[in-house]
């Protein structure tokens, strides 16, 4: 094959990868934000304590994310064709990735919001504020470095499950390395998609990671130095000698 | 020694206020529940506080301070007992549930809270920290810059509106949290230690502050600490808590003048050993223009006594100036009773040492 013929392949190919992911991944952010926010205030001790409310989402959420991609594609085939109208193609591939995606996103916003202190949310409730309130004042913003980073981790993990789907016809790069490199020993082709995605994957990595670290170094930390704390700072009484006066 | 009697505080002309209390709690309990232990923050604490006073609450860590604190604007719900806020009782507003209802959510954007551990946002500048309240409170963009601006401005801190707090120092930030916890115009200012993350100096800066808001706004500051020094320094009243209790209470002036008062023993401590074996000693305490010089000379010289002085000063606590001297009377206690009387006749305060705890006279004595 040669690199005209390859090239019409590779750039739709690409195509395909980057509108699958960034479709999943635009819908698991929308869904696991809230989901994974939801986890947290409905905790013990979190602002919305609902104990069973907080189990049945945690146990929903653990099922689906250790399900494997391609059974989870098998299972909500009918429900892919009721939304898309097919079962294959891109923006079929596009609902099992989402759905997968959105626990594993929860869990990780889950755990970004619980590193936000404790204070900031207290603080905000003495001025009056509501659950709402600190939800979009504090948890959110407080937590975005990490939020970013969790982004960054989930399009990583959706380019490999899009992978997948390339084998039920979703095409993409996928696609291309299974028809091409496995089927009729294009190894050359095969090759070329490996550094594609290691191309993509890296630059989204960095690019995730800059957007992180960036917000991070504005922000940095709230907390107090860590200062000594003199203990009992006895700052003696300039005590005048009334002995002298009497 | 038996646990000492709550003692309640009543006006006196030494404060310029009108007396109403502006935060009154009383019998407030607060039990924390967790894994079927039972833990007794706090056991039918009565607090008064009054308008336009810096009160000072202190006790040993775990005495149930913040716990207090915290139950004046009802971050944590009291077991039992009631919280009045400026007429409002916050109790009554709370509702069942865990949630805060929207009636006492406004209740509590009229009263600001400054923390120990400062509690502002890393991702928002200076100014928009101090905006946080203003936001909530639904004010309009204009206006929230403006006011924001005017409080960074009463803190000392205009130039730095546009920081973020990493790049503040403690105290700046505690100055930050002041004008946040000052955005929603609030009768009352509740601090949880505010100083007690900073450095000696920089908690001298942050108490005048608050002293001068308090004087300036006619702010009512609620304060909670461990260190006698910031009672010394700003409170007009102050209240001794232990194990959930408040044990000691009143404005500095009547502490002073309470005989046995821990508070005032620890606000104000003289010492001085007995020289002679057969002696009484006596504690002798004056506030403001009372003169003790031709007292105590007038005491020699009427009853013909010699009188040793042990150890004497005089300080400002409170905004008060106040003498206390330890002063040495030749035989027992019985034979000084009259010497005593003239004292008291004077207008002093008087406190035998001893007299109620002979464990310790008999180790001076020594
Ligand atoms: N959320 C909680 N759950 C269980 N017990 C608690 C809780 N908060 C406080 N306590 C307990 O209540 C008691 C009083 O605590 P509190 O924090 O009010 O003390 P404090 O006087 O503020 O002490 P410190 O000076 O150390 O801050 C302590 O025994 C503490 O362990
Ligand atoms: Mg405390």
């Amino acid at each position: 094959m040669t690199w005209s013929q390859m090239q019409p392949l590779l750039s739709q190919a690409c195509w395909d990868t980057l509108y699958m992911v960034g479709w999943s991944t635009l819908i698991a952010v929308v869904g696991g934000l809230p989901l994974g926010v939801l986890l947290v205030l409905t905790d013990r001790g979190g602002l919305l304590q609902n104990v069973v409310a907080n189990k049945v989402i945690g146990q929903i959420v653990n099922v689906a994310r250790s399900m494997p991609f391609i059974i989870l594609m098998v299972a909500l085939m009918n429900f892919t064709r009721s939304i898309t109208g097919t079962t294959i193609g891109r923006e079929a591939a596009i609902v099992p990735l989402a759905i997968g995606a959105i626990p594993f996103f929860a869990r990780l916003v889950e755990t970004a919001v619980r590193e936000v202190d404790g204070g900031l949310v207290e603080a905000v409730q003495s001025m009056g504020g509501n659950t709402w309130t600190v939800v979009r004042k504090v948890l959110v913003p407080e937590s975005l470095p990490s939020l970013i980073s969790s982004t960054t981790t989930t399009i990583v993990a959706l380019i490999g499950y899009s992978a997948m789907a390339g084998t039920v016809g979703a095409g993409g790069l996928g696609d291309i390395a299974i028809r091409y490199g496995y089927q009729r020993f294009e190894t050359d082709l095969m090759w070329i998609t490996v550094a594609i995605l290691a191309v993509v994957i890296s630059v989204i990595q960095f690019a995730g990671d800059f957007a992180a670290r960036s917000l991070h170094r504005r922000g940095g930390r709230s907390g107090p130095a860590p200062k000594l704390r003199l203990l009992k700072a006895g700052v003696s009484s300039p005590a005048a000698d009334v002995s002298k006066v009497a | 020694m038996p646990p000492p009697t709550p003692r309640a505080g009543t006006p006196t002309p030494a404060l310029d206020s009108d007396g109403n209390p502006v935060i009154t709690t009383s019998g407030l309990t607060k039990v924390y529940r967790s894994r079927g232990r039972e833990v007794t923050a706090l056991d039918g604490v009565d607090l008064h506080v009054r308008e336009g006073e810096v009160y000072g609450v202190i006790g040993q860590s775990g005495a149930g301070k913040s716990s207090l604190i915290r139950c004046v604007n009802l971050l944590e719900r009291p077991t039992s007992g009631t919280v009045t806020v400026a007429g409002q009782d916050l109790t009554a507003l709370a509702g069942r549930g865990p949630r805060a209802g929207r009636e006492l959510r406004q209740a509590r954007s009229r009263i600001g809270m400054v923390f120990q551990h400062f509690n502002l946002l890393s991702t928002r500048t200076v100014q928009d920290n101090v905006e946080l309240p203003l936001e909530i409170l639904g004010t309009s963009g204009k206006e929230r810059s403006r006011k924001a601006l005017e409080l960074l401005d009463l803190v000392g801190l205009a130039d730095k509106a546009k920081s973020y707090p990493a790049q503040l120092s403690g105290g700046q930030k505690q100055r930050v949290g002041i004008a946040r916890a000052l955005a929603g115009d609030p009768k009352v200012l509740l601090s949880d230690e505010a100083t007690s993350a900073l450095d000696p100096e920089t908690t001298r800066s942050i108490l005048q502050l608050l002293r001068d808001l308090n004087r300036q706004l006619g702010l009512t500051v609620l304060l909670i600490t461990h260190e006698m020094d910031v009672v010394k320094s700003i409170c007009d009243s102050a209240a001794l808590m232990e194990q959930g209790r408040i044990v000691e209470s009143g404005t500095v002036s009547e502490l002073l003048a309470t005989p046995d008062s821990e508070l005032a023993a620890a606000l104000f401590p003289v010492d001085g050993e007995a020289e002679g074996e057969d002696s009484t000693v006596v504690d002798v305490t004056f506030q403001g223009e009372a003169a003790t010089q031709p007292v105590i000379s007038q005491l020699a010289r009427t009853y013909n006594i010699d009188i040793s002085i042990l150890g004497a000063a005089i300080d400002t606590v409170g905004g008060l100036q106040v003498g206390r001297m330890r002063i040495e009377l030749p035989g027992q206690y019985e034979d000084n009773v009259v010497p005593i009387g003239f004292l008291r006749e004077q207008g002093l305060q008087i406190d035998v040492v001893g007299q109620e705890r002979p464990a310790l006279v008999q180790e001076g004595a020594k």
